[in-house]
């Protein structure tokens, strides 16, 4: 089976070939079939290398297809690395992937792109499963600049809007300012080490001794990388303008996908963060401040998508945070359960804009409970797994990364509860505005209402399930249960926890998860009083606001200050650069040795006077001198 | 023998070409031009995949001064013999739907350009190849100066005058070392090789900045380059194409066959204010190209940009710099001449290239937008098209030799996607308006033109070994012998 | 020994010498064009006087065959030259050579 690995990437590039070619001729239904029917057998391929890889002894794979690129001693093959770590993103991608294509049938029924769509959906899950199947960093560049083309070309769907158009440069070009960081850390790391594959890579890296300093560089280069595509400050900007895109495209690759590969680009070399004390910091720091920054812009937003699109940065955030204190399994075990309740959210977010009608703001919703059950539902499972309720997914993802922040440094721990409190105050308040009290939109919209097609909600339902048992996979040792996923992934991290020691006494384990329960709790009463007890509802647009409010209202003016601090003087500069420097200085001069050359002649030739008489006095002069100087 | 026919085939076609009637000429300029790429490719399936010199022939010429008619083919010629008779018959493609006045005469020019720029690509006789290099000036002089638009004889008249005037650097730099080789003197490449390495650092140098100078106004590099956004936007699009897919090809030819293995302690010397300058103008015109309003004028910049990274590898003398070099300088031709292209279709149709009066073509021409963007991802080094391979290998390249330059130059990868992205979205995406509506749908040869160069762009992006392999002997052998050069 | 050298040589070169200045001297100053032509003339001959004077003294023959190579150019150039001054008097009415200043900046 593992032979047939090249197939799961091949099946959605073809569905891609064959959708971009004659999507136009093809019906919708058609369409929709091939698009998700490539998925499912990538899924189903998936799952039977899962399972192998589960079942046997070994448990790595190389599958080499072609040399792509050779250069002296610089060879790098086309070729894929099966493990753990890769089979596991395999079926996160394929799974989510699959589930979202059924949802966006339905989602994207109504809309003369249908075809369109679903090449770019193949596409993207083409250049995801590249990221994640590579051997080699080359390859994984190669899927992460793919995905960010196929991210750019799917925030901009529908082009006819500049708004979207430009959040789609946006994002093209933030994530190519990690890229370049990306792709000179692969250069330094060919430099270094002679090559670019993980095996050989990671074997040298492992007789290097820890805090050398080229590790340091080329672990922070590859941290730039993972700051653009994981959207980490400060490349964080492009990702809630991202949301432009049609939902489910929020749902797969700005929350499940794709803003994880940075996380799986540090998990997997995961050696080279080990052993760089000062890259993990740096990974740990900015990930905490990352999490609590966007978690404190989520509190005061009003668009739904854009809440969760904070709250995804935030729980990005949260996995650098948990690879950055050493707890890779951690990070890995939160990118699952995220990638299932983040997606559950989005289309659950999208479920409730379509029965809207494309409503977004959640001002002008409230009481969908009654008109929308499956949605409600599942919503509120994914909310109750994002915040942590205990027995959701995301509690044991969540306390894995806390109990690592505690032991390595309490203030990230701090951090970390911080932004774990606010999760539960937006995410609860973003619920009680949707769904409960009393309905505010036009009475259009109030009779528009109506449950989502059966093709979004059964996807509703299984991400649902997958929010509340996920976490099954990863229960710790001291509730008695045997971390199967650590277990999984114990080959991928060998070296790096024989380095990082985790110990903690279990009575302050216990502690540490009835702290964090407490806090949920709290914030939950307080959202739940707040907004449905007292029935505040956020400001209305131009009201005057608290000057905090204010400030994280407008997200703290980081879009303005960009604006101000880089694209206008790029733009002067580069003005400046063609109108003076370039026309005046530059050519300038070239044009300037042109108008000596004009003007020496034009002054010479005054000499021509034409008069005879001078001609012949300078010639005898001029034999005069001669003579004079030769016989002298 | 094949070396002769390839370089005065398409002489002997374009002297044929003036004897016939204007509207036959384009015909027959097809004809001969895909027949040039024919013999291009028998040459390939002859050619030994070897560091050995293929195809010689060597006639003396004017035997009293040392002056011989000596060329021949090795890898990196062979290369570059492919993109020339690749591109000339596409870009007499581009001109079907465009009617000149005197045809024969244009498409004339055109082949005897190519037979220039074949000769420069395969001399390996200082003399002969500076024959060439002045050869291949004059018809696209002639070229922009009759067919190009406004203004055209006084920016022509510069772009001559200026290229002209470096060529003459690099004349007195092949005097100099040719007044420094042994015995009888010989204008013979490798008379002059050994010349070269007999001198010392300090003369060396000033072979170094002779010749320089003349590839650099060629390529053009910062801050020779002032007559190439002029000349590109004036010339007539199959002059542009000649200009920026070929002809600056000459200078980045130049420096790896005429430079490095002639003054490679001069080089090494000066390694750092050349490369210095290079990634300059990578970034300088990056920059500059943002701010463009003229669609056509950004393309020059943005070529300005690319080419000085090419450079730049070259001059960082290692393995991967100059195979990355190779292939840039193809995917670059490659690129380039679909991005011209691309301005030509727009321009015909709109009568404008103003970008910002543009917009919304997309929705009148999906399949056209869908060609443009291909190509625009070639050009700005997405991964799986050709641009990235030679990209990374160039930075890979540079690096090695200074690793702060690498990351300036790296911006470009962040700036070129700046300016292409904005330019798409203004040009092709939004809403129609009156200039835009009534875009008319590609004609068969544009599809043609356009598919078969997206099709390189994605093919080799794929699979760029053939072409590395092509090139990788005579590479390897000559970065070698420089190092050795170097370490004596 | 023959005629010629009865007058010692000194007297030769000053003669020449005052001859050639005379002709310079009317080039430079006169401006009616058969005078300098003649001027030329002069110069022409005082070289051609002091060609001969050495030629006898040094009884070198050279000399004298140089002196007939002079006369037969300055016949070909009288030819010439009054050819182009009849044509310049033609043209202008006035032998004047300032007359002839249109070839300039």
């Amino acid at each position: 089976m593992i032979k047939l690995v090249g197939l799961i990437p091949l099946l959605p590039l073809i569905g891609f070939v064959i959708i971009g070619l004659f999507g136009k001729k093809l019906s919708k239904s058609i369409v929709g079939l091939v698009g998700s029917g490539v998925i499912f057998g990538s899924f189903a391929l998936a799952l039977a290398i899962f399972f192998e890889l589960k079942g046997g002894t070994q448990k790595e794979f190389t599958i080499d297809l072609f040399t792509w690129i050779s250069a002296g001693k610089l060879s790098i093959p086309f070729s894929f690395l099966i493990d753990p770590l890769s089979s596991l993103f395999l079926l996160i991608i394929t799974g989510i992937g699959f589930l979202i294509h059924l949802y966006s049938i339905g989602y994207m029924s109504h809309d003369e792109g249908f075809a369109r769509f679903f090449a770019y959906l193949n596409l993207f899950i083409f250049f995801m499963l590249l990221l994640v199947l590579g051997s080699n960093y080359l390859i994984m560049f190669v899927g992460w600049e793919g995905v960010g083309l196929c991210s750019y070309l799917l925030i901009g769907f529908w082009f006819k809007n500049t708004a979207y158009n430009n959040a789609a440069k946006k994002a093209f070009i933030m994530n190519r300012i990690g890229d370049l960081g990306f792709l000179m850390g692969i250069i330094l790391i060919f430099i270094t080490f002679g090559s670019i594959s993980y095996h050989e890579v990671f074997m040298q890296a492992n007789s290097y001794s820890s805090g050398t300093p080229v590790l340091t560089v080329i672990a922070l280069l590859l941290f730039v990388g993972a700051m653009g595509k994981s959207a980490q400050l400060p490349l964080y900007t492009w990702l809630p303008d991202a949301m432009a895109g049609p939902t489910p495209v929020s749902a797969l690759i700005h929350a499940a996908t794709m803003v994880t590969a940075g996380i799986y680009m540090i998990a997997r070399s995961n050696i080279l963060y080990s052993l760089s004390p000062v890259a993990m910091q740096t990974v740990a720091i900015v990930g905490a401040c990352t999490a609590l920054f966007a978690a404190t812009i989520g509190l005061a937003q009003n668009d739904i998508k854009k809440v969760l699109a904070y709250s995804t940065v935030s729980q990005l955030g949260y996995m650098f945070l948990a690879l950055g204190v050493g707890a890779y399994t951690g990070a890995v075990f939160h990118v699952m359960t995220h990638a299932f309740f983040k997606a559950l959210l989005f289309l659950g977010a999208g479920s409730v804009i379509h029965a809207m009608g494309g409503e977004q703001d959640m001002r002008k919703m409230g009481g969908l409970k009654k008109y929308i059950p499956i949605t409600h539902l599942t919503f509120l499972i994914g909310t109750l797994a994002i915040v942590g309720f205990p027995g959701f997914s995301g509690f044991f993802s969540k306390d894995e990364i806390l109990a690592h922040a505690y032991e390595n440094n309490k203030l990230l721990w701090v951090l970390g509860i911080l932004t774990a409190a606010m999760t539960t105050f937006y995410m609860f308040r973003l619920y009680f505005l949707t769904f409960k009290g009393t309905f505010r939109g036009t009475h259009d919209q109030e009779h528009h209402l109506h449950e989502s097609p059966k093709s979004m909600t059964i996807p509703l339902v299984i991400l649902s399930m997958l929010a509340v048992v996920g976490g099954l996979i990863g229960i710790p040792e001291v509730l008695g249960g045997k971390h199967f996923l650590e277990e999984f992934l114990k080959p991928v991290f060998a070296d790096s926890s024989s380095r990082i020691i985790f110990h903690l006494p279990e009575s302050t384990e216990y502690m540490l998860m009835i702290v964090a329960v407490a806090v949920m709790a709290t914030f939950l009463y307080s959202a739940y009083t707040v907004y449905v007890k007292n029935k505040t509802l956020p400001a209305a647009e131009g009201e005057e606001l608290q000057p905090l409010h204010k400030l994280v209202y407008n997200k703290y003016w980081i879009d303005e200050i960009y604006e101000t601090i880089i694209t206008k003087p790029l733009n002067f500069i580069s003005e400046a650069l063609h109108k003076v420097v370039d026309n005046q200085i530059v050519d300038g001069i070239v044009n300037g040795i042109g108008y000596l050359v004009n003007w020496t002649s034009s002054t010479i030739r005054l000499a021509q006077t034409g008069n005879i008489g001078f001609y012949v006095f300078v010639m005898v002069i001029s034999i005069v001198l001669i003579l004079f100087t030769r016989l002298m | 023998m094949i070396t002769l026919l390839l370089i005065f085939f398409p002489l002997i076609a374009a002297l044929l070409l003036l004897s016939v009637k204007s509207e036959q000429a384009k015909n027959i300029a097809i004809a001969a031009a895909v027949a040039e790429f024919v013999i291009a490719i028998f040459a390939l399936t002859q050619f030994q995949y070897n560091a050995s010199i293929q195809f010689e022939v060597n006639y003396d010429w004017i035997k009293s001064v040392g002056i011989s008619f000596h060329v021949g083919i090795d890898g990196i010629s062979m290369l570059m013999v492919l993109l020339t008779s690749f591109l000339v018959p596409i870009i007499i493609l581009t001109s079907i739907n465009t009617h000149y006045k005197n045809a024969n005469y244009f498409y004339a020019l055109i082949l005897a350009m190519q037979m220039a720029l074949i000769g420069v690509f395969v001399s390996l006789d200082g003399f002969l190849f500076y024959v060439f290099w002045e050869l291949a000036l004059i018809p696209i002089y002639f070229i922009c100066l009759l067919w190009g638009g406004e203004n055209s004889a006084k920016i022509t008249f510069k772009f001559f005058v200026y290229t002209l005037a470096g060529s003459l650097f690099m004349l007195g730099g092949l005097i100099y070392l040719y007044l420094h080789t042994a015995g009888l003197h010989s204008f013979n490449i490798s008379a002059l090789y050994a010349a070269g390495r007999s001198l010392d650092f300090v003369q060396q140098g000033y072979v170094f900045w002779a010749m320089f100078i003349a590839f650099a106004i060629k390529m053009p590099i910062f801050p020779f380059h002032t007559w190439q956004p002029d000349t590109y936007t004036v010339a007539p699009t199959q002059g542009t194409m000649m200009l920026s897919g070929i002809m600056l090809k000459m200078g980045t030819y130049g420096i790896i066959r005429w430079l490095l293995p002639i003054a490679p302690l001069g080089v090494e010397h000066w390694a750092y204010v050349a490369i210095a300058l290079s990634v300059i103008g990578i970034v300088y015109a990056s920059c500059i190209a943002i701010v463009q309003k003229d669609f056509k004028r950004l393309i020059a910049y943005s070529s300005i940009a690319h080419v000085g990274l090419i450079s730049a590898g070259i001059l960082a003398i290692n393995v991967q710099g100059m195979q990355g070099a190779m292939v840039q300088m193809l995917s670059h031709g490659v690129n380039v001449v679909g991005l011209f292209f691309i301005v030509d279709i727009i321009q015909k149709r709109t009568n404008t290239r103003e970008i910002a009066t543009l917009g919304g073509i997309r929705n009148v021409n999906p399949q056209f937008a869908v060609l443009f963007l291909i190509v625009l991802l070639g050009s700005v080094a997405l991964p799986l098209t050709n641009g990235f391979v030679g990209e990374f290998l160039l930075l890979n390249g540079v690096f090695q030799f200074n690793a702060w330059m690498t990351a300036f130059a790296g911006l470009s990868v962040i700036l070129g996607a700046v300016y292409m992205l904005r330019s798409y979205q203004s040009i092709m995406l939004g809403e129609t308006n009156l200039i835009t509506s009534s875009f008319a749908p590609l004609s068969g040869n544009e599809k043609l033109v356009l598919v078969i160069l997206s099709a390189a762009i994605i093919v080799f992006g794929i699979y760029p070994k053939p072409l590395l392999d092509i090139a990788a002997p005579a590479v390897n052998q000559l970065i070698e012998g420089v190092q050795i050069a170097l370490v004596k | 020994m023959s005629i010629i050298q009865t007058i010692p040589i000194e007297w030769y070169l000053f003669l020449s010498t005052v001859l050639f200045a005379i002709g310079v001297f009317g080039v430079l100053f006169r401006r009616n064009a058969i005078i300098i032509f003649m001027s030329i003339e002069l110069m022409l001959n005082a070289v051609n006087l002091l060609l001969v004077a050495f030629s006898s003294y040094l009884s070198d023959s050279k000399g004298q065959v140089f002196v007939f190579f002079i006369m037969a150019v300055a016949a070909a150039e009288v030819a010439v030259g009054l050819a182009i001054l009849s044509m310049v008097y033609r043209n202008t009415n006035s032998p004047d050579i300032n007359n002839l200043n249109k070839l300039k900046w």
